[in-house]
């Protein structure tokens, strides 16, 4: 589309508040977690690492971190087998009995999440799951199941099944197909499905704030208690290592796939 | 669409077995139905058996003005921040369709790095930013401004949820513009249309879909918003759930909670059933082209 220029000035600047709109949340936190005061006032004052030091040692957070790494890692391998076997068998379903089926496996992304968690509590209290690892687990896996079938239902779509068939001709079983044929084709989609799992049951808070108890706190409730509490930069720190953790993960990610399909996008 | 051929048969060419495919969707279904569905199902009798049969709760709710309000602020909250994500997102995705790979691929990162923090750590940062001590008003003093009051505000609730929920809004649009023939656009301007005129009779109507695909996304999740308007908001802008939080949580009515929780469930089932004949004839009209 040809632009006046001042159309063209005017598109770019629009874009660019936006750009920083959608990215200075995520960075403010970096030098909130060197404040020497223990504030969240802007701008932060001295320099310290000292709410690094606190989010090492102290228990609240080391342990709450700990938990939301065994929660989410249990979550994503269970979410992904169960997404992964689901998406198999939609895709081998009739359309229309796979499009119900999918719609409702679809509902825990758009069902309200303190609707959905007021009902879990409701279950987990008569149940004794409120603060247990496996009532985290079921939760959080319903709640990532959605991310895997999406992401392996997707790579299923542009996967040719004459493949497996030629397989077959040649005389593998089914397993060997599987393992030889469809598994490799099909892995970018469970592998992304897994990572997706993992970072909904880690950032999971709203149905975690109801099934939580002093004894099993995942590292999303243990922010908001210090948030509502007070202004602890430790929160601020917290941030900065997971923004850290993802963008070394992230990149490192991009530049494996970006070696295989360059020039996509 | 793989499933559309009646003639494939599963590895191995046997026939299929037509209970095969839905064993492997059984567990998932059965995990959905004792997470979701019995939950759900226990939320909407308890509405309408605590504490004694019947439709009080709904009564209750809907008879009381205090709770009209705060419904009715949900929706114009939900409303406020899907206008403003379609205002700020059409530009935005736009670009991204007319800038060459590599600044397209930072304007891509840019829509993806909000989901690389947490979302409550996303949420203290917009404390920061907003609070009377915070980025923006410190930004506003320095070039001689006074102070505005966000944190607490409607104002800030929305400024906050709209950052959260601008990705849902971009990338559908994004990949609808992607599939607008611009030629169509130069064929108008051929016949004489100005700038401006063929935008708005071709460009605008033929990326539609988008707009409508992102909005009720937008709309129907800030309808559930929780954390954003706890941590942001104040007393006077309270949304639906965190009303529902504290019926069940502080005073244990369980009977009151749930019906609130139900009216939101609803209202966004109906959303969402409402937008689906919507949306598929949108689909429709764009394939057609």
């Amino acid at each position: 589309m040809e632009m006046k220029p001042l159309t063209r000035v005017l598109l770019g600047l629009v874009c660019l508040l936006v750009a920083i709109w959608l990215v200075a949340p995520t960075l403010v936190v970096v030098p909130m977690s060197f404040n020497a005061n223990k504030s969240l006032a802007f701008p932060p004052q001295g320099f310290s690492w000292q709410w690094y030091q606190n989010f090492a040692t102290s228990p609240d957070w080391s342990t709450s971190f700990l938990n939301s790494l065994k929660v989410a890692s249990i979550v994503a391998v269970l979410a992904t087998v169960l997404g992964t076997l689901a998406a198999f068998g939609l895709d081998r379903m009739k359309a229309r009995p796979a499009n119900l089926l999918r719609m409702l496996m679809l509902t825990p992304m758009v069902v309200p999440g303190v609707v959905l968690a007021i009902g879990i509590y409701a279950v987990y209290l008569d149940t004794k799951l409120v603060g247990t690892l496996l009532g985290f687990v079921l939760a959080h896996t319903i709640l990532a199941l959605p991310f895997v079938l999406i992401a392996v239902s997707a790579n299923l779509e542009v996967f040719d099944r004459r493949l497996e068939t030629a397989a077959a001709s040649l005389g593998a079983g089914a397993l060997t197909t599987f393992r030889t044929v469809t598994l490799p084709l099909i892995l970018p989609g469970i592998l992304s499905g897994l990572l997706f799992a993992f970072a909904t049951s880690f950032d999971e808070i709203v149905v975690s704030l109801f099934i939580t108890n002093p004894y099993l706190k995942t590292l999303p409730v243990q922010i908001f208690a210090s948030i509502t509490r007070d202004a602890d930069p430790t929160v601020a720190a917290v941030g900065t290592i997971l923004l850290f953790a993802t963008t070394i993960l992230i990149g490192g990610g991009m530049l494996l796939l970006g070696r295989e399909r360059k020039g996509r996008l | 669409m793989s499933a559309s051929e009646p003639t494939s048969q599963p590895a191995g060419g046997r026939p299929a077995g037509a209970w095969k495919p839905f064993a492997l969707t059984l567990p998932a279904l059965v995990l959905l139905a004792a997470v979701i569905g019995y939950p759900l199902l226990t939320i909407v009798l308890r509405s309408l058996s605590e504490p004694e049969w019947g439709v009080q709760n709904y009564a209750w709710f809907f008879g009381a003005p205090v709770n009209l309000t705060v419904l009715q602020r949900t929706f114009t909250i939900s409303a406020w921040v899907t206008l403003v994500c379609i205002v700020s997102a059409y530009p935005y995705a736009y670009l991204m369709t007319a800038v060459g790979p590599r600044v397209r691929l930072v304007l891509v990162l840019c829509v993806l790095i909000p989901f690389w923090v947490s979302g409550v750590v996303r949420t203290l940062s917009w404390v920061i930013l907003l609070q009377d001590s915070g980025v923006i008003n410190s930004l506003l003093r320095s070039v001689g401004f006074s102070g505005v009051r966000l944190i607490r505000t409607q104002t800030g609730v929305v400024i906050g949820m709209a950052q959260v929920l601008l990705p849902f809004m971009i990338l559908p649009l994004y990949s609808v513009m992607k599939g607008i023939d611009l030629r169509l656009m130069r064929a108008a301007e051929s016949l004489g249309a100005r700038p401006s005129r063929a935008f708005f009779t071709v460009y605008l109507p033929l990326s539609l879909p988008g707009v409508y695909a992102g909005a009720i996304i937008v709309f129907i999740l800030a309808l559930g918003f929780y954390i954003t308007p706890a941590l942001l908001g104040g007393p006077r802008s309270t949304m639906l759930s965190t009303l529902v939080q504290s019926q069940v949580l502080s005073l244990l009515q369980w009977g009151r909670g749930g019906a609130m929780g139900v009216v939101l469930l609803a209202a966004t089932f109906l959303l969402l059933a409402l937008a689906a004949p919507v949306m598929r004839s949108r689909h429709r009209e764009a394939g057609r082209r």
